[in-house]
């Protein structure tokens, strides 16, 4: 997509090889103010969502009055609010890492973004380890903690954001651990390979695929809730025992960057369950293949295709967010020390068991239990990576697969398990796959 | 500019990680802190894992007979989970360090001094 | 003026940062801005892995080293930055010294590192080509990690086994660290012990140090 706006600015405006990263940088620019429009538009709704459904849990109402009955325009007058407050710092506090961690939190967040894909073929950058990717940029965000805590020269400020720290680092592990589970049954990092694994009807999804990755769906949940420090695993910002963690020494739009940061996070780890083990853009019922659109080929279409798609995946991102807006406002905190535990005792060895159970089932049952129509699978051919024009005679100097014969990866014998380990009727992973130059000719 | 519209090779990284590794080196010559010590450990490694990726990459070079593959990315690996492992005990010492003498400076750890 | 090319652009930012950003480390005399400074610099070197083909090593390296290891060194930082007023500045005559042997030491790995003609970047051919057709990584370095080469497939003997044996190693490897290092950091729990072996002070002084004192 970035090639296609930059090609459609250096045509309009003529510009000489020369001129020509400009009309780069404008695409990067437009690529990167979708993202951030889409996250920052969720992120105002999200925080609306917060206290009417705090407000019904409890048993109230919520924000009713500012913007109508519903309370519409509450996140827009707390945004205006915050930015009026006055800007504090600390006497004592390191004045520019104090103001720097709010953003180093932002930027982590976000970061992650920009490999998740809204619809097939609708990511900002599509990476071939965006799994990987997306965990190793989340995961930074505990530095902006780390650095917020202790550039506000504040007790509570210090301990907040040692335990988050130690909160976020040690859940990573299972995080991980779930994470390979989906990767394992797609046989591939990409996200956008994944979600279009999982097309067709409603037990294609990863989560119905054996009983072991319904599990590990659910393990992956509480990491990802202890992950972005949202209740019952949100002693870091806890109000009644550390004043407000590490945010304690931050006011006013500062501390609603943290708070972005927060819920872009939340968005993040939503959206990689969504794709990961809920099917991402794909809708329970197939309706777009049973009404014939996918077969056309036209780009009217298909756009028409990917906007359901989009629609479908934002309501299973609402739907994890309202899941732990639940929880949050159900559960009682736990402590630091159960949370440990919680992670260590439970979750890490739940996690490998689970891995070591869908190997097992991936490995008995290839093809999956149902064998199902996957329209998706077609389409994903139709979505083509830019390549530059390749000149046979350089390709074998090329990349790690060298010109040979398919054949010849069966020989060994540890290939062979290696093959046998392919599940379902999706491609072999990329070593097997023949080298470009064979599949050109 | 040339440096921006011609491509960069394999030397221009190996710079870059040369560069590294001395400031790697001169922060564990002249750190009193201990953690700072560290610090200058792991811009040495990474200093050395620049140069295995450069030299890795097949698209870097013009000699290809020499060409490593992916030997190189192995090896930075290994590094990577060797520089964790390192630093993990590394700051066991020092924190047990700490805790014996009441300071981090490595200066003061003079008691065996003839 | 020609077309920028891209991957030299992203080199430089990337290279820029980084050795900047390590050279910050070395001069500045704040511990935690240390820290700091190290994490950019290492960011940076990630992109760097990025752009020379090695994707999968990038994200590991952020998520490793910067997600993990450089965690565990800042929380070492915040445990042992505050204690009593204390003057860590090295003198002068030990700078001039590292400064010079430094300096001889990159004078010399610069030298060779210019000096291959071969490295250059004008002498690559077909640059383009190459840089998009570079296929992911991660596939044949799990595949050699369990003992399939799969870019030497058909070539003589040499070369040919995988790193089955260094990834077992390792693992054996990362098992004693963990014991070790949680061995060695292990807060003393007898107090009379303590006391009939060493008049130190109290075990808690990382945690004790958590007060205000703003010092290196």
């Amino acid at each position: 997509m970035n090639s296609a706006i930059a090609d459609f600015l250096i045509k309009i405006a003529h510009l000489s090889a020369g001129q020509q990263w400009m009309a780069y940088t404008v695409a990067a620019l437009v690529q990167v103010t979708l993202v951030l429009t889409v996250v920052m538009i969720s992120v105002a709704v999200f925080i609306w969502m917060e206290r009417k459904i705090a407000g019904r849990i409890q048993d109230r109402l919520g924000p009713t009055r500012v913007g109508g009955r519903f309370g519409w325009l509450q996140s827009p007058a707390d945004g205006l609010k915050l930015l009026c407050k006055e800007d504090l710092i600390p006497a004592q506090a390191d004045r520019v890492l104090f103001r720097l961690a709010p953003y180093i939190s932002f930027c982590a967040s976000f970061s992650a973004m920009l490999a998740i894909p809204f619809a097939n073929g609708w990511v900002a950058a599509r990476l071939d380890t965006a799994v990987f990717f997306v965990l190793a940029v989340t995961g930074l965000e505990v530095f902006g903690v780390i650095i917020g805590g202790y550039a506000s020269a504040s007790k509570w400020s210090l301990y907040g954001a040692m335990r988050e720290a130690a909160q976020v680092v040690s859940y990573e592990i299972p995080l991980g651990m779930c994470v390979v589970v989906p990767v394992l049954l797609a046989g591939t990092m990409d996200l956008v390979d994944i979600g279009n694994a999982q097309s067709g009807w409603c037990w294609n999804w990863y989560v119905f695929h054996d009983p072991f990755t319904f599990v590990t769906f659910w393990i992956y949940a509480t990491c990802a809730t202890a992950g972005v420090n949202r209740a019952p695993f949100d002693l870091p910002e806890a109000e009644s025992e550390l004043v407000a963690g590490f945010m304690t020494e931050y006011s006013g739009f500062r501390w609603s960057i943290f708070m972005m940061a927060e819920y872009t996070a939340m968005f993040g780890v939503s959206a990689l369950a969504a794709i990961l083990f809920l099917g991402g853009w794909n809708g329970p019922v197939p309706v777009a293949h049973l009404l014939g659109l996918t077969a056309i080929d036209n780009q009217a279409v298909v756009w028409l295709v990917n906007v359901l798609g989009c629609a479908n995946f934002l309501v299973k991102v609402f739907v994890g967010i309202i899941f732990m807006m639940w929880l949050r406002w159900t559960l009682p905190r736990l402590r630091i020390d159960q949370v440990m535990a919680m992670c260590l005792k439970y979750c890490v060895p739940l996690a490998s068991v689970m891995l070591v159970g869908v190997m097992l089932w991936a490995f008995t049952f290839p093809g999956g239990l149902l064998k199902s129509i996957r329209p998706g699978q077609a389409r994903a051919s139709q979505i083509q990576r830019p390549t530059a024009e390749t000149d046979a005679d350089h390709m074998s100097d090329v990349g790690w697969v060298e010109r040979s014969e398919p054949h010849q990866f069966f020989d060994n014998g540890m290939v062979g398990l290696a093959a046998g380990l392919k599940t379902g009727p999706l491609d072999p992973p990329y070593c097997l796959q023949p080298s470009p130059i064979e599949k050109r000719s | 500019m040339d440096l921006l519209t011609q491509p960069v090779g394999l030397a221009h990284y190996l710079a870059v990680g040369t560069i590294l590794f001395v400031c790697g080196v001169v922060c564990m010559a002249v750190k009193r802190n201990a953690v700072g010590i560290l610090m200058g450990i792991e811009l040495v490694l990474n200093g050395a894992n620049i140069n295995f990726v450069a030299f890795g990459a097949p698209f870097l070079r013009s000699d290809k007979q020499f060409a490593i593959g992916l030997d190189g990315q192995l090896i930075a690996i290994f590094v990577i989970v060797l520089a964790a492992a390192e630093a993990a005990v590394a700051l066991a010492i020092a924190l047990a360090y700490y805790n014996n003498h009441a300071t981090i400076d490595v200066d003061r750890a003079d008691e065996l001094k003839g | 003026m020609e077309a920028i090319h891209w991957h030299s652009f992203f080199f430089l930012l990337f290279a820029l940062v980084a050795c900047v950003f390590a050279v910050a480390v070395v001069v500045s005399s704040n511990i935690v801005r240390m820290a700091f400074y190290l994490v950019i610099s290492l960011s940076a070197v990630a992109g760097l892995f990025f752009l020379a083909g090695a994707d999968f090593l990038g994200a590991m390296q952020l998520m490793v080293y910067v997600g993990g290891t450089l965690v565990l060194l800042v929380f070492g930082v915040m445990l042992t930055a505050r204690g009593p007023f204390v003057n860590m500045q090295t003198s002068g005559g030990q700078w001039v010294m590292a400064v010079i042997v430094g300096g001889a030491l990159l004078a010399v790995l610069l030298q060779t590192v210019w000096g291959v003609d071969a490295w250059w970047g004008r002498k690559i051919e077909h640059v383009n080509s190459q840089l998009a057709e570079t296929p992911p990584t991660a596939t044949p370095l799990g595949m050699a990690l369990m003992g399939i080469r799969t870019d030497r497939v058909g070539s003589p003997a040499a070369g040919e086994c995988g790193y089955l044996l260094v990834f077992e190693i390792i693992s054996v490897h990362l098992l004693v660290v963990l014991v070790g290092a949680a061995y060695l950091a292990r807060a003393k729990r007898n107090p009379r012990k303590v006391a009939a072996a060493e008049p130190s002070p109290p075990d808690s002084i990382a945690l004790q140090s958590l007060t205000l004192n703003r010092d290196n």
